[in-house]
C-alpha cells in the first residue's frame, strides 16, 4: 500500500492536512456529478429538446412540445383517445398495478410481521424464508414464474389433471396482469415484513402485559395497542411500497415477455425504456419528458416519505 | 382471523391462534419454497421429463438398453399380463394402441402388445448437460466472467471510495460538508429509472458504451454506502486519531491504517449488499451493453429466453447458476443481512 501511501502524504505537504478531507471526497462527488447531478441537469434539458439526435448541442429547442405530446388525451380516462396512447396505457397500467401491489404487499407483510413476532420457535428459520426471495434477481424470479405459469407448466399440469381445462394464464389479459402483481408481492413482501417487524419488536412489551392484567381482549389490543403504535412504520412502509411501484421494470418485463399480451403490462418505465432505446426512433426528448413527470411524482412520494420518516422518529 | 394477530398469549395453553400462525408461516414457507425448489429439481430434468404429468419429484429418465440387431438403444417398458404378472420388454416400435416389443433375453423374436398393458421404465438420472452444454454453446462462461469481473471491481470501489468520503464528512470539520452530505444523500431521492436517458448519454460522451466499466463506474457511489459508514465512524473516538497525528502519521495513513481497520463490521455490511446488487443488477446493464460479448449473466439470461424460449432444460440450469452464488451468501450470512436490512432500510 505504499505506493499510495507515499503520493498522499506528498499530497497533503503541498496542500496542508485541512485540505486533505477534499481530497478524500473528490472521487465520490466527481461520480456523483458525473453520473447523477449532470443526468438530473440534462434529463431536463433533453425534455425540451426535440430531433433523433443523440448529442445535446444537436437537437433543436422545441419548448413545452414533449409535454404537450405526452398530455395530449382526449380523455384522460380512455389512453386510446391520447396522442401517445401507449404512454397512457402505461400510466394506467401502472396507476392499477401500484394501488393492488402497495396494498397486497402491505397486508401481507404485515400480517407475515405479527406472525413472526407471536411465534416463540422458529422466527429465525421462518424469517430467513420469508426474506430470501428479496434477494433473488428479478430475471430469476421472472424466469422462474413464467416457468411455472406456462402453457406445459406446473400450475397447468394440475388444472388439466384436476378440472380438465387449461388456462394460458400469461396470454390473457386479466391473468397476467393478477400475476404480475402477485409475483411482486412474491419477490418484496419479506423486505417490507422486515421492517414491520423490527418495528414490532421495538414496541415494549409491558404495554401488553398492562393490557393483559386489564383483561383485554386480543381483538382489542391489536386495534388499540399494536396498530396505533405501528401506524408511523406503516405509513412509511406504504409510500415505500408506492415510492418502488411506480418504478416497475424488471421483473414484470422478464415475467411477461416484455409488457404482454399486447400492452397490457406495459409500464411508465417501460415506456421510458423503449422510447429512448428499444425502437428504431429514438425519441430522447419524449423519454426524458416522461422521465421528468415521473421524477416530480416521485419526489412528491419522497418528500412526503421523509416527512412522515420524521413523524415517526418523534 | 385478526384474534391470532395479536402479540400475547396465554402461557401454557395453545390457543386457536397459536394454530393459525403456524399455519401460516408453514403455508407462506411452502408459497415461497415450492417454485424455487420445482426449478432447481426441473433444472436437472432431461427435455422430454420437464414437461411431462404427472410431475416427479425426483429427476428420472427413460431406462435404455441396447440390443442386437437394432440400430437405436431400445426404451425398456413393463408389461403387466391378463393373468397379473409381469415382464419387462423392450419397445421397438409404437403404432397406435398397439406396440411391438421384444423381450431383451431373445432379442430375436419381436410380438405385438396393447400399449394399455405397457408401463415405462425410469431410474433416477440427472441430466447435467443441461448445465454443461449452454457453457460450451452460448456463451455462457463468457456472462458468468463478465458479471464476476464486474461484481468484485464494483464492490471494491465501493468500499474504497464510500470509506473515503465517509471519512472526510466523520473526522474532519471543512467547508461545505454540510452541503456536500445533503446532496450525497439527496441523491437517494433520484432513482435510475428517472434519469436513464441522460446518464446513457452521460456514458456515451465518456466513450464508455458497450463497457463493462460503463456499468461498474456508474454504480459504485452509493449514498447508502456512505451514510453506513460514516454513521460508524462517528462511534470511532477522535483520540485515536489525535493520537496519530501526534505519531506524524499522514491524514491518509491514518484513514488506511487506523479507520479502515475499525470499520470492518459496516464494510462487511456494505460489501455484502454491494456483492448482491451488483450481481443482480439488470435495467442498467442492460441499457449500457449492446454485444453479446459484453453481457451479464442477467442480460445473457434474459435473453437466452428470446434465443431459445420453449428449451426449458437450458434456462432453468442456467437460472440456477444464477440464483446459486446469492443463496450461498444468504445462507451463511443471513443474519447479518437481515438486521442490516431491518437497521438501515436498504436492500
Amino acid at each position: 500500500m505504499r505506493m499510495v501511501e507515499v503520493p498522499m502524504a506528498a499530497l497533503q505537504r503541498l496542500l496542508g492536512a485541512a485540505r486533505m478531507p477534499y481530497i478524500f471526497i473528490l472521487p465520490n462527488m466527481l461520480l456523483f456529478t458525473v453520473f447523477v447531478f449532470v443526468p438530473v441537469g440534462l434529463a431536463i434539458a433533453y425534455a425540451f429538446t426535440g430531433g433523433t439526435n443523440l448529442l445535446i448541442w444537436d437537437r433543436p429547442y422545441v419548448g413545452l412540445e414533449n409535454f404537450r405530446a405526452l398530455l395530449d388525451c382526449g380523455s384522460y380516462l380512455e389512453p386510446s383517445t391520447c396522442r401517445y396512447n401507449l404512454f397512457w396505457t402505461a400510466v394506467h397500467n401502472t396507476w392499477w398495478y401500484t394501488l393492488l401491489n402497495t396494498f397486497g404487499t402491505l397486508f401481507f407483510a404485515l400480517v407475515t410481521a405479527l406472525v413472526l413476532n407471536r411465534l416463540t420457535r422458529g422466527r429465525g428459520f421462518f424469517r430467513a424464508v420469508f426474506f430470501y426471495p428479496v434477494l433473488l434477481s428479478p430475471v430469476v424470479v421472472g424466469l422462474i414464474w413464467q416457468w411455472f405459469l406456462a402453457r406445459e407448466g406446473l400450475l397447468n399440469g394440475f388444472l388439466t389433471d384436476w378440472f380438465d381445462t387449461r388456462i394460458i394464464f400469461l396470454l390473457e389479459v386479466g391473468w397476467s396482469r393478477a400475476w404480475v402483481v402477485y409475483v411482486s408481492i412474491w419477490f418484496h413482501m419479506g423486505f417490507y415484513m422486515l421492517i414491520i417487524l423490527a418495528g414490532l419488536q421495538a414496541i415494549p412489551r409491558d404495554i401488553y402485559e398492562a393490557a393483559e392484567i386489564d383483561g383485554t381482549s386480543q381483538w382489542r389490543q391489536f386495534w388499540c395497542l399494536t396498530l396505533p403504535l405501528l401506524t408511523p412504520n406503516l405509513l412509511v412502509v406504504t409510500v415505500l411500497l408506492l415510492i418502488r411501484s411506480v418504478q416497475v421494470f424488471d421483473e414484470a418485463w422478464v415475467l411477461t415477455n416484455g409488457g404482454g399480451p399486447g400492452t397490457a403490462n406495459t409500464f411508465i418505465v417501460q415506456f421510458i425504456y423503449q422510447t429512448a432505446f428499444a425502437q428504431e426512433l429514438r425519441l430522447y426528448g419524449l423519454a426524458s419528458a416522461a422521465s421528468v413527470l415521473m421524477g416530480i411524482a416521485l419526489l412528491i412520494l419522497t418528500l412526503s416519505q421523509l416527512w412522515l420518516a420524521k413523524k415517526a422518529e418523534v | 382471523m385478526i384474534a391470532f394477530l395479536t402479540r400475547t398469549r396465554h402461557p401454557g395453553r395453545t390457543d386457536m391462534t397459536d394454530w393459525l400462525a403456524w399455519g401460516w408461516a408453514i403455508l407462506g414457507t411452502l408459497v415461497v419454497a415450492i417454485p424455487i425448489a420445482w426449478a432447481v429439481i426441473s433444472s436437472l430434468k432431461t427435455e422430454a421429463e420437464i414437461n411431462s404429468f404427472p410431475p416427479a419429484l425426483v429427476p428420472r429418465a427413460a431406462q435404455t438398453i441396447t440390443v442386437e440387431g437394432q440400430t437405436k438403444p431400445l426404451s425398456m417398458w413393463i408389461r403387466t399380463m391378463p393373468d397379473g404378472s409381469e415382464q419387462t420388454v423392450a419397445l421397438v416400435r409404437r403404432i397406435g394402441l398397439s406396440a411391438t416389443v421384444l423381450d431383451p433375453s431373445k432379442p430375436g423374436e419381436t410380438f405385438r402388445v396393447p400399449v394399455a398393458e405397457l408401463r415405462q421404465l425410469k431410474e433416477l438420472h440427472l441430466q447435467w448437460s443441461n448445465y454443461s452444454e449452454p457453457m460450451k454453446q452460448f456463451n455462457f462462461l463468457r456472462y458468468l466472467w463478465n458479471t464476476v469481473f464486474v461484481t468484485v471491481v464494483a464492490t471494491v470501489l465501493t468500499l474504497l471510495l464510500n470509506s473515503m468520503a465517509a471519512f472526510a464528512l466523520s473526522k474532519y470539520r471543512f467547508a461545505g460538508r454540510n452541503a456536500m452530505f445533503a446532496l450525497i444523500l439527496s441523491t437517494m431521492m433520484i432513482p435510475l429509472s428517472v434519469i436513464m436517458v441522460p446518464a446513457f448519454m452521460v456514458i456515451v460522451g465518456l466513450n464508455l458504451a458497450d463497457n463493462l466499466w460503463g456499468v461498474i463506474l456508474s454504480t459504485v457511489s452509493t449514498p447508502t454506502g456512505v451514510f453506513l459508514l460514516r454513521q460508524y465512524m462517528l462511534t470511532i473516538p477522535d483520540d485515536l486519531i489525535e493520537a496519530a497525528r501526534v505519531d506524524a502519521a499522514s491524514e491518509f495513513r491514518i484513514y488506511w491504517r487506523i479507520v479502515l481497520p475499525l470499520c470492518a463490521p459496516a464494510l462487511a455490511v456494505l460489501a455484502i449488499f454491494s456483492v448482491i446488487w451488483r450481481w443482480n443488477d439488470f435495467l442498467w446493464p442492460l441499457i449500457v451493453l449492446s454485444s453479446p460479448d459484453n453481457y451479464t449473466l442477467q442480460i445473457g439470461l434474459s435473453s437466452l429466453q428470446g434465443q431459445f424460449n420453449v428449451q426449458w432444460h437450458y434456462i432453468l440450469a442456467m437460472t440456477v447458476v444464477t440464483l446459486l452464488p446469492v443463496t450461498v451468501v444468504f445462507l451463511f450470512l443471513q443474519k447479518y443481512i437481515t438486521e442490516g436490512v431491518a437497521s438501515s432500510g436498504v436492500k
